[in-house]
């Protein structure tokens, strides 16, 4: 039997993931939708008033998307985890390290791409300046990946605690922070016409550094998981 | 300086250095914090500005600083318990968590009670404050996360690996926060500045530094000396231990 080519295991394992998800569409939608009904919660709670919120728009989209990518994480590690998919990652000659950044991906394909593709109805929804439109998806573009990459160390940690979802919420939460402030910042500046180039540099960066340390951590994880 | 380390991955050699070096961690705390708060609240002269109310610095600053100071100690700990997979310092995680998350609620209590008659309100979103209320998450997170599992190494490997990603994270959480929004009052006491504070309270503060720094590593003492008897108790030296006790 040949081995595989770091390239084609990465390729396969993405494939993989794609493929269950394309069989379970439910999984990667829900969050979506979840985050969809949070923002709608908003105008009902606060009033319909299109001044406020524009004002705090940028804030309860970023808000509502920290909590849905809390949402998905569970099948992130979880169903691999039981039927010993993950043994045998552990077990490949590529470092564990390695493929996890597959899944990374796949997870990122799935619940922060759609975002950033679905952020102009937000937008939208909360009478946000066309200015901020740009702004809004290009920070979820660029940060969305730390979410998952910092998600996937949450969900392998967490992945013998049975009916772990909550402490994983309080794990991530506090480490999100740093995106949230600056992705925010830069939604409202470009609303306000304002540069953002520094804002988004940031957000780049902070997506660079937890998307190449984070499998580190992971891959711990997943060995201390699978044992 | 391994041949010197050595020993001590043994849990008994541990615990026995443990109990030659706390009494003598527990008196200093005791002459340091009551000679420093002493001196602090009633000696050093009141502040021109602040008056009397600036004198709950000698309580604020130190549990600020040692809360910071214990999260990185517990990080130290955990590259220390995944690297050389060394027992002890499994268990210094969750003797060290606690003592830290008590720090970080002293800081922040302080700092209220400070804050409402010098900015008229108890809490602000501050920089510092809003980063110190984060530490105390990230204490939580580490705590959390340790008593989730029901086997205690796989807990501390876990919290280990957290400590250290928060570790790298703080910073980062640290410098974001500050950028978002500062009000606090400067730093009082750098290491490359000349202090921007009175000798005659710059003294006492220094004392009560070191008295709540041997208060934490005494706290922490005691803590990891239960631990290792909780863990070791089926050895025949801590039922020994026990017994004499």
């Amino acid at each position: 039997m040949s081995q595989l080519s770091n390239r084609q295991t990465w390729l396969t394992l993405l494939k993989r993931d794609l493929r269950i998800a394309a069989r379970r569409r439910s999984d990667a939608l829900n969050p979506l939708l979840f985050l969809l009904m949070v923002v709608t919660l908003f105008p009902l709670g606060i009033g319909p008033g299109p001044d406020i919120l524009a004002r705090i728009a940028p804030g309860i989209i970023w808000v509502a998307a920290l909590l849905a990518s809390l949402l998905g994480l569970e099948r992130l590690f979880r169903d691999d985890f039981q039927d010993g998919t993950l043994e045998q990652l552990c077990l490949l000659p590529q470092p564990l390290a390695f493929t996890v950044t597959a899944k990374m991906m796949a997870h990122w394909l799935l619940s922060g791409l759609p975002l950033v593709i679905l952020s102009p109805v937000l937008a939208l929804l909360l009478s946000l300046p066309l200015q901020g439109w740009w702004a809004l998806a290009l920070t979820l573009f660029l940060g969305t990946p730390a979410l998952s990459a910092l998600g996937a160390i949450g969900a392998a940690l967490t992945l013998q605690v049975q009916r772990g979802s909550s402490l994983v919420s309080l794990i991530l939460i506090p480490l999100f922070i740093p995106l949230l402030i600056f992705a925010t910042a830069a939604v409202e500046n470009a609303s306000m016409g304002l540069a953002v180039h520094g804002q988004l540099a940031i957000l780049a960066a902070i997506s660079v550094l937890t998307v190449t340390l984070a499998p580190l951590a992971v891959a711990a994880g997943i060995r201390m998981s699978v044992n | 300086m391994w041949r010197w380390l050595h020993p001590y991955a043994k849990p008994e050699a541990t615990y026995n250095l443990l109990q030659k070096l706390l009494p003598w961690f527990v008196a200093l705390t005791l002459v340091t914090l009551i000679t420093g708060v002493i001196w602090g609240l009633a000696f050093a002269p009141g502040d021109y500005q602040q008056g009397d109310s600036y004198r709950i610095i000698f309580l604020h600053v130190p549990a600020a600083i040692f809360s910071m100071g214990a999260y990185m100690g517990m990080a130290i700990m955990g590259g220390i318990a995944l690297i050389w997979q060394i027992k002890t310092a499994e268990w210094a995680i969750p003797a060290i968590a606690p003592v830290g998350a008590a720090l970080t609620v002293v800081a922040l209590l302080t700092g209220a009670i400070w804050g409402k008659p010098m900015w008229g309100t108890w809490w602000v979103w501050d920089a510092r404050l809003t980063s110190e209320l984060i530490l105390l998450f990230l204490y939580v997170g580490v705590m959390a996360l340790y008593f989730a599992f029901d086997d205690a190494r796989t807990g501390a490997k876990a919290a280990a690996i957290l400590s250290l990603v928060g570790v790298i994270n703080l910073p980062i959480i640290h410098f974001s926060v500050e950028w978002w929004n500062t009000l606090h009052q400067g730093a009082t006491i750098t290491k490359f500045e000349r202090p921007s504070i009175a000798a005659s309270m710059l003294i006492p503060l220094l004392i009560c530094l070191a008295g709540f720094a041997f208060l934490t590593v005494s706290l922490v003492m005691m803590r990891l000396k239960n631990e290792i008897l909780r863990h070791e108790l089926h050895r025949p030296w801590a039922q020994q231990r026990l017994e004499q006790d």
